[in-house]
């Protein structure tokens, strides 16, 4: 494809020929993405609207600074921003595997899907591990003049607005939306990476098989590539939204 | 039936999978259940769509029957629904769950599946010269969701509580607790489920369309001389892909509120006298949410039948469409608008009245591209020689209602006007003109024009005659009067009006509009008769090109087998709006153009 010599003055969008000089598949795959991203907008701008009409909105720094086998570290942002390291890292061995696919050269693509593969694994395992943390975690939580023991989920939220009790400063409920849509969004958007793993094991196998050898092309490691960038790209978006402001 | 591909489609359809192998045998199964031909797809969706259309008629002559004669039962009411019609007499939780259901079928299941599903379907390859879709197989996905979503919005009508009954905009907190109503309950639930399956499927579709415009129109045919049928198709696509996903999203939320106990649209409720947990939350937010896709769904369910009509006034004027360049510059001004008016609908929430000022404005250029089209329309059919075949009378009549019905959305669309009429019978007047009716008039002049192509045989023009006047008449006396109505205060979504004193004086009109609604759908039948009948017995198309049109789905066999055309697929050296051009009654879209001929 890349290799055909285009003429001078073709006229691209006279019939006949694809006027982006793409294939169909790639077109719906542009399109799709779109699509979805009018479903993650959708979804931000809402949380969004939600979040800067309440008061009180748990502050990210407080909330995401535990990490593995550390506790509650006080490492603010620490284990987000490897998350987010991996998941981009992950989009470097995807162009690596897209650029070995142009060489022709199965044993690469194999290689860079695999570290992709593992790399989407890793930012998964990782999610659990936070949600986990987030859900069993134990806060001190002042209700009805009660001392409770919360975590976070859907229907609670133990980072609410600081009252003095019995001479200590304790939280109160926040708003629920806090995990609502911190839970929502984070977990469509794992949903998205979880699909796309799903998506490159088989294009792994089938380059193992050796298919798209047979056709010629490694068009299809390319398509998957546009989803998981695009899966990359949103979680920036997530990222900005949810543990930066 | 196999057909050679050409070379030339191998290279606009990708290197690889170029060839939907057409040599191999085909059974029952692949040709009539899953069949990837996109006719064949095509008639899978019109007759999915009849089907719909029939039970979604159904159901509001049943809550006309309540309207007209609130105070009389009838015993074949409780025989046809049981419990719902306790002694005859429709009960007001079941007269909910129809209007719900009408509104949810008619709107998604008729005008938008059936409608695109049908025409993007069937024409869009026969008229940009393809030998099917892009990709068959999503096709076929697509048209197996909307299946699965039709299976569980029919299940949901037999589930005890009964289906939604929050009416098809399914506002929260109606739609978001299950105690809230008896309709709120497991039909709720179901109606979400199908929602996400029906938006799957309309994004498979979308995508195929929009990339088989873009990607395989046959040589020659440039953006600029497809018939306006596919640029209408084209935008159709684009504002479902793109409105849809918002739907999908204010869905999953509203899901998640029902079943896990998040609070994104409830707060400080109390039900039955119980405090909810729910706080901080906003019902507003799901209206933005729905409306950013229902605005463009009315679109959505317009533009198909826009660009149907715009074909059929041409052909049977016998003169090319006036100012083609200004129908696609205004669909394509209503494609963008179409994103930036949602919150018309929300005049009477509370919204800031600035930011109201603000779609005040928006709301009302979109009258702008509206009458360049209906201008344009007038002028192709201003001294043509007008053929009145069933197709065009659907298609005049089409002009008819969109003039009658977006003249009241001028009303409507003035913030001011609209804190009296919302919510009132005056927008149940307007919407149904302006996008039940209409549309519902594109499609029947889509399926009497393309007919002879779909089946090979005519429809029956005696009972075509019959079902237009009817419809026509009876649309008109059905939906005008509301607009009395409404402007006397009657509010839309009320089970019984006998307790207002000053709405008595409409029982007698009430009374009437249920009978011409009654008889109006007895005409549909007659064209449900019309059209299965005429399949088998109708009489058979000799002539390729019955209507004398240039566009290229006449140019393949009279029954076109899964490829289209036998040998190449023909090129293409003109517009498709050559009528009584040079002394030429027509000259087909694949003649080339002569040396001494004068331009359009
Ligand atoms: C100049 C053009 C139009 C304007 C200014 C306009 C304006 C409006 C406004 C302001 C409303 C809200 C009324 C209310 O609820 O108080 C409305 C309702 C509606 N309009 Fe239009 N409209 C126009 C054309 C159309 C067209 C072309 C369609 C469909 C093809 C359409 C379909 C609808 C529907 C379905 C509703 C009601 C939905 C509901 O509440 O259930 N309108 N229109
Ligand atoms: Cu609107």
């Amino acid at each position: 494809m890349a290799s055909t010599a285009i003429p001078a003055g073709t006229k691209w969008w006279s019939g006949g020929k694809s006027p982006f000089n793409a294939s169909y598949g790639k077109i719906m795959m542009w399109y799709f993405l779109m699509s979805d991203a009018f479903t993650f907008g959708a979804f931000l701008i809402s949380y969004g609207t939600i979040r800067f009409s309440v008061n009180h909105w748990p502050d990210p720094n407080y909330v995401f600074n535990a990490f593995p086998f550390a506790g509650h570290a006080n490492l603010p942002l620490a284990f987000v921003s490897l998350m987010t390291f991996i998941l981009i890292f992950s989009s470097v061995t995807m162009v690596l595997a897209v650029h070995e696919g142009h060489k022709m050269n199965r044993k690469g693509v194999e290689k860079y899907m695999i570290l992709t593969i593992l790399g989407g694994l890793a930012f998964l395992g990782c999610q659990a591990w936070e949600w986990t943390h987030l859900i069993t975690g134990d806060h001190a939580v002042l209700v009805n003049g009660q001392i409770e023991k919360w975590g976070t989920t859907v229907t609670r939220n133990p980072f609410g607005p600081e009252v003095l009790h019995n001479g200590q400063m304790v939280s109160t409920p926040g708003p629920i939306a806090f995990g609502g849509y911190f839970f929502g969004i984070t977990g469509f958007h794992g949903f998205h990476v979880f699909s796309g793993v799903v998506i490159n094991i088989i294009m792994y196998i089938k380059t193992r098989l050796g298919h798209f050898d047979q056709r010629g092309h490694y068009e299809m490691i390319e398509k998957a590539g546009l989803y998981w960038h695009f899966v990359d790209l949103v979680w920036v978006f997530v990222f900005l939204c949810f543990y930066l402001i | 039936m196999s057909n050679v591909l050409s070379s030339q489609e191998t290279a606009v359809h990708g290197v690889h999978d170029a060839h939907h192998e057409h040599h191999h045998h085909e059974t029952f199964l692949t040709k009539y259940i899953f069949s990837q031909d996109h006719k064949m797809i095509a008639k899978q969706f019109l007759i999915t769509g009849i089907i719909w259309a029939i039970i979604g008629g159904l159901f509001s002559v049943i809550f006309r029957f309540q309207l007209g004669y609130p105070d009389a039962s009838f015993p074949w009411m409780e025989d046809l629904l049981g419990k719902w019609a306790p002694g005859g007499k429709l009960s007001p939780e079941f007269y909910y769950a129809l209007v719900t259901m009408h509104g949810t079928v008619l709107v998604f299941f008729v005008l938008t599946a059936g409608l695109s599903g049908t025409f993007a379907n069937f024409l869009i390859p026969l008229q940009i010269g393809a030998r099917d879709m892009a990709s068959p197989l999503l096709n076929m996905l697509s048209y197996w969701f909307f299946f699965l979503a039709s299976v569980i919005m029919v299940a949901s009508l037999f589930v005890q509580t009964g289906p939604a009954s929050g009416g098809w905009t399914v506002y929260p907190p109606l739609s978001a607790i299950g105690d809230a109503s008896i309709g709120s309950k497991i039909g709720m639930d179901l109606w979400l489920v199908s929602m996400a399956m029906f938006i799957v499927s309309s994004l498979l579709g979308g995508l195929n369309y929009i990339t088989t415009i873009l990607n395989m129109r046959t040589k020659g045919m440039s953006m600029t001389r497809m018939p306006l049928t596919i640029w209408a198709l084209f935008f159709t696509a684009v504002l479902g892909v793109l409105s849809f996903p918002v739907l999908l999203s204010g869905a999953i939320l509203l899901l998640f509120d029902r079943n896990l106990g998040t609070s994104f649209f409830l707060s400080d409720l109390i039900v039955a006298g119980k405090v909810l947990p729910n706080e901080g939350g906003s019902a507003i937010l799901f209206q933005h949410l729905f409306w950013f896709l229902g605005h463009p769904e009315v679109y959505i369910i317009l533009l198909p039948a826009m660009g149907m009509a715009s074909e059929i006034l041409s052909v049977n004027s016998r003169k090319p469409i006036f100012g083609y360049m200004a129908m696609v510059a205004s669909l394509f001004a209503i494609c963008i608008l179409a994103f930036l008016v949602w919150a018309h609908h929300m005049f009477v929430t509370g919204l800031n009245p600035f930011l109201g000022s603000v779609f005040v404005l928006l709301t009302l250029l979109i009258a702008v591209p509206s009458a360049i089209k209906v201008f344009n329309w007038l002028t192709t059919l201003w001294r043509g020689n007008i053929r009145f075949t069933p197709g065009m009378l659907f298609a005049i009549g089409f002009v008819s209602l969109f003039i009658s019905g977006g003249l009241t959305g001028i009303f409507l669309g003035n913030s001011a006007l609209d804190i009296h009429l919302h919510d009132t019978y005056f927008v149940i007047a307007h919407f149904h003109i302006v996008m039940g009716v209409a549309s519902f008039f594109g499609m029947y002049a889509g399926v009497y024009h393309w007919y002879p192509k779909m089946f090979g045989r005519y429809l029956n023009n005696t009972l075509a005659y019959i079902h237009f006047w009817v419809t026509l008449v009876g649309a008109y006396l059905i939906f005008w009067p509301m607009h009395y109505q409404g402007l006397a205060g009657v509010p839309r979504r009320y089970y019984d009006f006998s307790n207002w004193e000053s709405f008595k004086q409409f029982n007698g009109l009430n009374e009437f509009i249920s009978v011409v609604a009654l008889v109006v759908f007895a005409v549909q039948l007659l064209f449900v008769f019309n059209f299965f009948y005429s399949i088998w017995k109708g009489r058979k198309v000799t002539d390729p090109n019955p209507w004398k049109s240039n566009t290229l789905e006449w140019t393949t066999p009279i029954r076109p087998g899964h490829g289209n055309w036998e040998g190449e697929i023909p090129e293409v050296h003109r517009w498709a709006y050559d009528y009584s051009k040079d002394g030429k009654d027509f000259i087909p879209q694949t003649e080339p153009v002569g040396a001494d001929e004068s331009k359009h």
